[in-house]
């Protein structure tokens, strides 16, 4: 049990940050019917700066949790920052272009980042400063460490931020007008280049914090990094349905416990020595060996993607989608 | 490190090798005043009998290993240098050594060039190349020229295993490794149960399967492997599944970028195991990637730490180029000597004749006794253990065929064969 109650946690947490950045995709797409494949590099770019405003302030006078604090508000802006520009110089102007080119440009986007930051920080595992304590906690066998818990509840604040700025707050009403119908909402007097950009950059910001929760949590950043992660919270959004928030945030922590528990536990159900009774050559490397795993935990990252073919045969508009994907 | 064609080093572990062996070396030693280098061939008086008799070596020169070619470079030239200076003859006559350096930029296409040069230089012998992936390519080109090569530092197991008779080694193989950690792991922590993880690569998966392999014919009880990627960063859903079974040891084959985030997890998640590794992750960046939790973390390099070469040669090496030996410098020291003893034992500088004394000779060099087996592996060859000990990697065992030995022991032991 307690075994369970750990991947549980493990799960949560990692679905988690999938929510969050599921949150970028699912905007975005929400909005002007584009995936910005470059979501993930956001992320890791988010982590790569705050590593190094982290590394450089570390070791000074300040108390660690300040210096985290700066690394989070150096990296939201930077991000931010990316997320403008992003939208501006390369999806703008293909506004109006069949739907397949911003979605090639935004692969393309996607590669030159993260080259960039290759680049920039080196092609080495940069070790992410653990300057933070980070006591852990026992629940009923179960461990749970301070970052974890960090992690699940910033994400839930994020969350419940964005659903009250989108249903309660002008810039809200204007995007949700946007995303029914971007003409109209025109001719209402609504801003839509502004609207869009701020969904950029509100995603981008979401994918900072992502990007800084990630590098706490595995202790380093690599520049390649985002890009695993960013088709796992896509899934995520997908599995939610894509252009619903509630979707991304469920789909996002359904997909990490799925992770979790696929696995902790697809070794022991594809040990073929359950059934060593159908054959005798079976039976014999059994007696041997004990076991005989078909697919061991090395497939963890196939779930999300297995998670993701499914939904689309049987759900094509994600659990909580109501708009039929019928685009790109 | 045995992904070939990967160099057969790499900078951050032998950076961190050579801090240790530099702390060790630092302290209580006495300075000698450098002598001029060039005392040696002097010794060598030209006469009318003398003949020049070319030693090839081969090591990156140029770029970012080129210390540690240099480092090999100069052990072979101290070899050539004291050989000189004895004055030897062979087949009645004088015998001048000549070593004849080249660059190979640690690239496995500049391998067979270097190689063809040397051929055409005729040279009698080779020390080298540095790198696996450049000794193998080259291995062939000096096979078909019969001219007998020694290499200080390619771990690589497929070099000896082409079955070329002019093939030699004076370190230890990536697959004697694995039995080595293991054997150690049996001996001090007296595990019951241990779980072996790999990285699913070829190095990774080769390294845990002999350390597998030698845990079983101990009778430990070795769970069932689980597997991640090499660029796996969330091993928390593995651990947890490990931790319901409680091991007592965990190995894990494969490099230090995925072994510092499994580590650092499996303490967050309670686990207190001992964490074993091979050389991938023996590496001073176990302490920046794991943080407090690589603190008692066990791993295995081939060879011995440069400290635990034989004293004489190591103040030679001090006083002839004013520093310490990095690394491999102790190998290609026996290399470039071997050489050298067999011909003096076949009273001839002909490759073809030598080489059937090199094969069997049993020589005593600055790495310890050397014998080869048929392979041209060097018989019973020593594997170091590694613990990290307030954030650097500590040497605190010698593996030789099977025994394990403490460092400070095996140090004394060195110390007293040479007196």
């Amino acid at each position: 049990m307690d075994i369970f109650l750990q991947q549980i946690i493990n799960g949560l947490t990692l679905g988690s940050v999938y929510a969050i950045v599921a949150l970028g995709y699912t905007m975005v797409y929400g909005i002007v019917q584009l995936i910005n494949f470059a979501h993930g590099e956001v992320v890791m770019i988010g982590a790569m700066v705050a590593l190094w405003v982290i590394s450089s302030l570390a070791g000074g006078a300040m108390p660690p949790v300040v210096i985290v604090l700066a690394g989070i508000l150096c990296a939201i802006p930077v991000c931010m920052a990316v997320g403008y520009t992003m939208e501006r110089v390369a999806y703008r102007p293909l506004r109006s272009a069949p739907r397949l080119a911003p979605l090639i440009t935004a692969i393309g986007i996607s590669i030159i980042l993260q080259h960039v930051a290759m680049l920039v920080w080196s092609r080495n595992p940069l070790p992410f400063p653990q300057i933070l304590a980070n006591p852990i906690f026992e629940i009923a066998g179960a461990t749970i460490s301070a970052v974890q818990i960090a992690i699940i509840v910033l994400s839930l604040l994020m969350m419940g931020g964005l659903t009250l700025l989108v249903y309660r707050t002008k810039l809200g009403v204007a995007m949700r007008a946007t995303s029914e119908n971007p003409q109209v909402a025109g001719l209402m007097g609504i801003d839509i280049n502004r609207v869009i950009s701020m969904t950029f950059i509100i995603g981008a910001g979401l994918g900072a914090m992502a990007g800084v929760m990630v590098g706490t949590y595995y202790g380093q950043a690599h520049y390649t990094m985002g890009a695993l992660l960013g088709l796992k919270a896509f899934c995520a959004a997908v599995l939610g349905g894509i252009g619903n928030l509630a979707g991304a945030m469920l789909g996002g922590m359904l997909l990490g416990v799925v992770e979790a528990l696929g696995t902790g536990y697809i070794g022991e159900i594809t040990d073929l020595c359950h059934v060593s009774g159908i054959s005798t050559a079976l039976a014999e490397r059994c007696a041997e060996d004990g076991h005989m795993v078909v697919f061991g935990s090395n497939y963890q990252d196939v779930f999300a993607f297995i998670v993701l073919i499914l939904v689309l045969v049987f759900r094509p508009s994600g659990l909580l989608g109501e708009r039929v994907s019928d685009r790109a | 490190m045995s992904r070939f064609p990967l160099p057969a080093l790499r900078l951050d572990l032998v950076v961190g090798a050579a801090a240790v062996a530099l702390a060790l070396t630092g302290c209580g030693k006495q300075e000698e005043p450098p002598k001029p280098a060039a005392d040696a061939p002097a010794a060598a008086a030209p006469a009318a009998d003398t003949v020049t008799v070319k030693i090839g070596h081969a090591a990156p020169l140029t770029g970012a290993i080129a210390h540690l070619g240099k480092d090999n470079e100069n052990g072979a030239k101290l070899a050539i240098d004291e050989a000189n200076a004895k004055g030897i003859t062979i087949g009645g006559k004088k015998i001048t050594f000549e070593l004849i350096s080249e660059d190979d930029e640690a690239k496995p296409d500049k391998g067979p060039i270097i190689a063809q040069k040397f051929v055409d230089a005729k040279v009698a012998g080779v020390v080298g190349h540095l790198n696996s992936g450049v000794t193998i390519p080259a291995s062939s080109v000096y096979n078909q020229a019969g001219i007998p090569m020694i290499s200080g530092s390619a771990t690589n197991p497929q070099l000896t295993e082409q079955g070329f008779p002019v093939t030699f080694r004076t370190v230890g193989r990536d697959d004697q490794q694995g039995p080595a950690v293991a054997s150690y792991l049996v001996a001090e922590g007296k595990p019951k149960v241990v779980a072996v993880v790999d990285d699913a690569t070829s190095y990774g998966e080769g390294l845990a399967n002999e350390v597998e392999k030698t845990l079983k014919s101990a009778g430990v009880k070795v769970l069932p492997r689980e597997k991640g990627t090499d660029k796996q960063n969330d091993w928390k859903a593995v651990l947890t599944k490990l931790r319901g079974k409680s091991p007592d040891a965990v190995f894990f084959g494969g490099m230090d970028a995925a072994a510092g985030p499994l580590l650092k997890q499996a303490r967050e998640l309670g686990m207190k195991a001992i964490f074993a590794f091979g050389d991938g992750a023996c590496s001073d960046q176990m302490k920046t990637l794991a943080g407090d939790a690589s603190e008692g973390l066990v791993c295995s390099q081939a060879g011995i730490p440069v400290k635990a070469a034989s004293k004489s040669f190591l103040d030679a090496y001090k006083a002839k180029f004013n520093s310490d030996p990095i690394i491999y410098a102790p190998f290609t020291y026996d290399g470039a000597n071997l050489l050298i003893a067999a011909m003096q034992k076949a009273d001839s500088v002909d490759p073809a004749k030598y080489l059937p004394e090199l094969k069997k000779i049993s020589f005593d060099g600055a790495s310890g006794k050397i014998e080869f087996d048929d392979k041209g592996d060097r018989k019973d060859a020593e594997m170091t253990i590694f613990t990290m000990k307030a954030g650097v990697l500590e040497p605190i065992a010698i593996i030789k065929g099977g025994k394990s030995i403490k460092f400070e022991e095996f140090i004394k032991g060195a110390t007293a064969e040479q007196k």
